[in-house]
């Protein structure tokens, strides 16, 4: 208690004393995520007797990567903390500060390994791991009840169990019913669902973290035919321009059986004026086959402190603060964000908050990261040629086998080989 | 006499490089640097994280531009996108600009709805679109299902066969109001006496459209489809709101700007971009050439 | 033609008109009548279709100037909009009597010149832009974004108001250059007053270009209180990254698109009164 009290008059003391800095932080464009950030970044400024300026940025990634980008060129020191996709840590390495010498390794011991794997570039790490995410399988637990189905174990099951439900439903009236929705538009989100196929069938990453292109396997085609498979049948012609809020609009509205999203979209089918309210349950996505296995894409955010900022010590410290245990624990129960650390998975009050925080803790703690540090800079292109071979085998245009050939070649041309 | 023409001929010209001046100044400074650094990119091979280490490495880029497959599938898609979008803008805006030159009344209210599509923002029209004309919940489909023109809902953006036509439909239903407004203000420069000559002489109103009307309003008409062509062929939101990152529907500015931003290729992005620029001054050229645009020609009828 | 036969034609003649107005209100207002739909709907009703909503929600209105300064968002787009358009036309109006009026050589090249300008790519400029407006020390502020827009409406007013100019009977100024009125003369006291209509035209077009515009303000404007219109309302979010709010969305481009209307209202008699029949008489 007594060194509590000389703590806080330390502190008292020290403050007006040390010079008054202003960190200029991007985090969370969105409502509670704003919010959240705010308050624990003024929480920080006020403990600390430094101030704090939140930068609004565009929800939309593409857009906000675009700004980062232009202000990060042209060496400004407007923002100082930003808050990177799990995708960008690679493409942004080169004007981010590396914070390993300032993050005793101790602190990285809880962190999900993948997560720190994925901000480390060329040694370096670049990015703190602020909260994770990964896709799981939504479903209508009143459907799967009536027709007594269990919830598909692997990707030909769910085809099955969607395309019998789809059936019925639509002999009983409901003409509108699919069976299964995911994100198929030419996009980011496509190189996330199609990882998880690939994965999931054993069918590698794309590139694996030693440089190899493992694209071209058969795996991976049987994955992406099947997959093509579902278009027209189980799922909407309309799924090949689907982004996160069109899947989720058609399985809200209850017209679909399944569908992937990320862990969002559960507060939102759940809420007071939702058609699907109560009905719904959260699981694994599929298996490749019996010899499979589940697989869900890593996403998520980091914080990292721009290579430009003037005040990096104070930075650091913000950034620090912001991904420590106790303000995790806090986004966790308030906002519903996945921790980054593991033991939080197992706080009572935490689960309590989000009961399929247990159960889906594999789905977290396994989650697949996208080649984004291995393949650094070029990662956009990387998954730009993947999306789009993808997207061309779902709307028919191309075959799988040839569709991928074609993308191993022009993966090997960007990447030189292998060497990245 | 003829002295005294020349002096004020001369006065004249003086008079009017003053006049030009502001203007030539403040392009000059706003657009200088920027266009003259993208040119420059377009022959080194910058990258948008390391602009210090650029070298240059003459035409290479455009060589591999020109080699590059999907650049011309960016190239026939901006261009087909801009002939048939603008074509069809040309035509219906002359019809509204016609129909709003009519007296009649609440013509001023008419004038301020037919503007609406341009007056809202793209960032928002597009996505709008985009919602209308979603295949599971989008109002297009259920109209167009209440009349009986479809038997069930088509995914209009995600099939390739029609996704390039919904961002012509959307451009079209965005762009009219220019089109329109532009010829009413020529429409608006034209005597009445005129039409009187013409009724006397017999001519109908097509007639009169095709005799009197349409020649003198061409100048500005053609300024005005000048200006519309160049905006079409840089298309960008409107595609990349609309269908994303698809090749089967991304423009030469959706390209370059994905070279550019999200590769960070600034060298390469750059000579796409200038590559833009080549194939927006042919078009004008063409544009010129036959389109009779006077560029020097004598003032005053 | 008897006149008996002239009737019916009339009427038919006149329908077909009044369907063709129809047709044309129907096809450019129904866009803007479904986003005030949208705009009264709250959540899972987005998803339905309904030519009215069965219980309109106001909430996304106030929703709107809660949760972003909002109002100085309107106020800022029509700060710049307004410098635009009266910096544009300004000099668009001198340069295009330059262009338009007086015969020197070169003049036709430096039209090109000014149309190559709109040539190049948005997207390919804005690094460019951005050094320029960083280095005048314009970053993050209205005027920067105002200088910036200049690129793309002056080209524009450029090329329209010198083919207007040009459309101009010679008597009108020879009269009074006999006169020995100077050009400045001539231009402010003959001619604008008959470039009425083009200048509304331009004006409004250059207007609601410069209100629309969303890359340039997005990348030169840092903080909430300098955003521009269009930017404001792609900030407006969900309350989780992927949730696109599109009840508020939809809100905010209907509350934006008001003053637009409004203002094509006022402007409207301008471009009907400038030049009423027989009014260019030498």
């Amino acid at each position: 208690m007594i060194r509590l009290i000389a703590a806080i008059l330390a502190l008292l003391c020290a403050a007006p004393a040390r010079a008054q800095v202003t960190i200029a932080i991007s985090c969370g464009a969105v409502g509670v995520e704003f919010q959240m950030c705010r308050e624990a970044a003024e929480a920080w400024a006020r403990e600390t007797g430094n101030q704090v300026q939140l930068v609004s940025t565009p929800s939309g990634s593409t857009e906000r990567l675009a700004l980062y980008q232009q202000l990060l060129s042209a060496g400004s020191a407007d923002i100082d903390v930003l808050q990177l996709d799990v995708v960008w840590p690679g493409i942004l390495a080169r004007n981010l500060l590396d914070l390993s010498p300032h993050v005793p390794r101790e602190a990285l011991e809880p962190v999900f390994p993948a997560l720190v794997e994925n901000n480390t570039v060329d040694g370096r790490l670049v990015a703190l791991p602020w909260f994770t995410n990964a896709g799981v399988l939504y479903c209508r637990r009143d459907l799967l009840e009536k027709y007594g189905r269990p919830v598909p174990e692997t990707w030909a099951e769910l085809a099955e169990t969607a395309a019998f439900i789809m059936q019925a439903e639509r002999a009983a009236g409901a003409d509108r019913m699919w069976g299964y929705v995911f994100q198929g538009r030419a996009y980011e989100g496509l190189t996330v669902n199609a990882l998880e196929w690939l994965h999931s069938h054993g069918g590698g990453r794309i590139v694996n973290p030693d440089g190899q292109i493992t694209v071209n396997t058969p795996q991976a085609v049987t994955a992406i035919r099947q997959a093509a498979g579902w278009v027209g049948t189980i799922a909407p012609r309309g799924v090949l321009n689907y982004a996160e809020e069109d899947a989720r609009g058609v399985f809200q509205s209850g017209n679909a059986v399944f569908m992937r999203n990320w862990p969002y979209a559960w507060p939102l089918l759940n809420a007071e004026d939702s058609t699907v309210r109560g009905r719904v349950g959260v699981a694994l996505l599929p298996k490749g086959g019996e010899d499979g296995q589940h697989s869900a894409t890593l996403g998520g955010e980091q914080l990292a402190v721009s290579r430009h900022s003037r005040h990096p010590e104070q930075a650091i410290a913000l950034i620090r603060y912001l991904t420590s245990a106790a303000e995790q624990k806090r986004r966790a129960i308030v906002g519903g964000f996945n921790p980054a650390l593991r033991p939080l998975y197992e706080d009572a009050e935490v689960l309590a908050a989000n009961p399929f925080f247990g159960t889906l803790y594999d789905s977290f703690a396994n989650a697949v990261p996208r080649p984004s540090a291995v393949t650094g800079r070029r990662y956009n292109q990387v998954s730009a040629e993947f999306w789009n071979a993808v997207h061309a085998v779902l709307a028919g245009q191309m075959e799988a086998g040839p569709a991928l050939d074609r993308l191993e070649r022009n993966l090997l041309r960007i990447g030189r080989d292998g060497q990245w | 006499m003829v002295e005294r023409a020349g002096t004020i001929q001369q006065q004249r010209q003086r008079s009017a490089w003053i006049f030009l001046l502001p203007v030539l100044i403040t392009i000059a400074a706003i657009a200088g640097w920027p266009l003259g650094r993208t040119i420059w990119f377009s022959l080194t091979d910058a990258r948008l994280d390391e602009m210090e280490a650029t070298r240059f490495i003459g035409l290479e880029n455009y060589l591999w531009l020109a080699r590059d497959p999907e650049w011309w599938v960016a190239v026939r898609n901006t261009l087909v996108f801009a002939g048939v979008s603008v074509t069809l803008e040309t035509l219906l805006g002359i019809i509204v600009a016609l129909v709003l030159n009519a007296k009649m009344r609440g013509r001023g209210v008419l004038r301020a709805a037919m503007l609406i599509p341009w007056a809202i923002p793209t960032v928002v029209s597009a996505q709008m679109w985009g919602w209308m004309l979603h295949d599971q919940y989008g109002v297009i489909n259920e109209m167009l299902m209440a009349v009986g023109l479809i038997a069930e809902p088509r995914a209009w953006t995600a099939n390739y066969s029609t996704a390039l036509a919904a961002v012509i439909a959307v451009d079209v239903w965005k762009t009219t109001p220019f089109m329109a407004l532009l010829t009413l203000a020529a429409l608006q420069l034209l005597p009445d006496e005129l039409y009187e000559a013409a009724e006397i002489d017999g001519l109908g109103p097509v007639g009169q459209f095709f005799r009197i009307t349409l020649p003198l309003i061409w100048p500005a008409l053609m300024v005005a489809i000048i200006f519309r062509t160049l905006d079409a062929l840089r298309v960008f939101d409107l595609m990349f709101v609309l269908t994303g990152n698809s090749r089967a529907t991304a423009s030469m500015s959706v390209y370059a700007r994905q070279q550019l931003v999200d590769f960070q290729d600034v060298g390469y992005g750059s000579a796409a971009a200038t590559g833009l620029f080549l194939v927006i001054a042919v078009v004008t050229a063409l544009f010129i050439t036959f389109g009779r645009v006077r560029l020097g020609g004598e003032a005053g009828r | 033609m008897t006149l008996q036969q002239m009737k019916p034609m009339r009427i038919l003649g006149r329908a077909g008109f009044f369907l063709l107005v129809l047709a044309i209100v129907a096809y450019t207002v129904f866009p803007f009548y479904w986003a005030i739909v949208s705009s009264l709907k709250g959540g899972a009703a987005l998803f339905s279709v309904e030519a009215w909503p069965s219980a309109p929600e106001w909430s996304n209105y106030t929703a709107v100037f809660q949760e972003q300064p909002f109002g100085r968002n309107i106020l800022n787009s029509v700060i710049v909009a307004g410098s635009v358009v009266a910096l544009s036309l300004f000099l668009g109006v001198t340069a295009a009597f330059a262009l338009g009026r007086v015969q020197f050589r070169g003049r036709g090249f430096l039209l090109l010149v000014i149309l190559g300008v709109s040539m190049f790519p948005q997207v390919a400029v804005l690094s460019g832009l951005f050094e320029l407006i960083r280095a005048l020390g314009l970053y993050n502020n209205l005027f920067g974004l105002t200088l910036s827009y200049l690129i793309f409406t002056l080209p524009f007013t450029v090329w329209v108001l010198t083919t207007y100019m040009r459309e101009m009977p010679m008597e009108l100024e020879e009269a009074a250059m006999m006169d020995g009125a100077s050009p400045f003369v001539v231009l402010t006291r003959i001619f604008l007053p008959l470039m009425g209509p083009a200048m509304a035209t331009t004006g409004l077009l250059a207007f609601i270009a410069a209100w629309n515009e969303f890359l340039f303000a997005l990348t030169f404007t840092l903080t909430d209180e300098m955003r521009t219109v269009p930017v404001a309302i792609a900030l407006i979010s969900g309350s989780s990254s992927f949730e696109l709010p599109w009840g508020r969305i939809m809100a905010a481009s209907v509350i934006v698109t008001l003053p637009l209307i409004g203002l094509v209202l006022v402007f409207q008699r301008r471009i009907v009164s400038g030049l009423t029949a027989g009014a260019v008489k030498g």
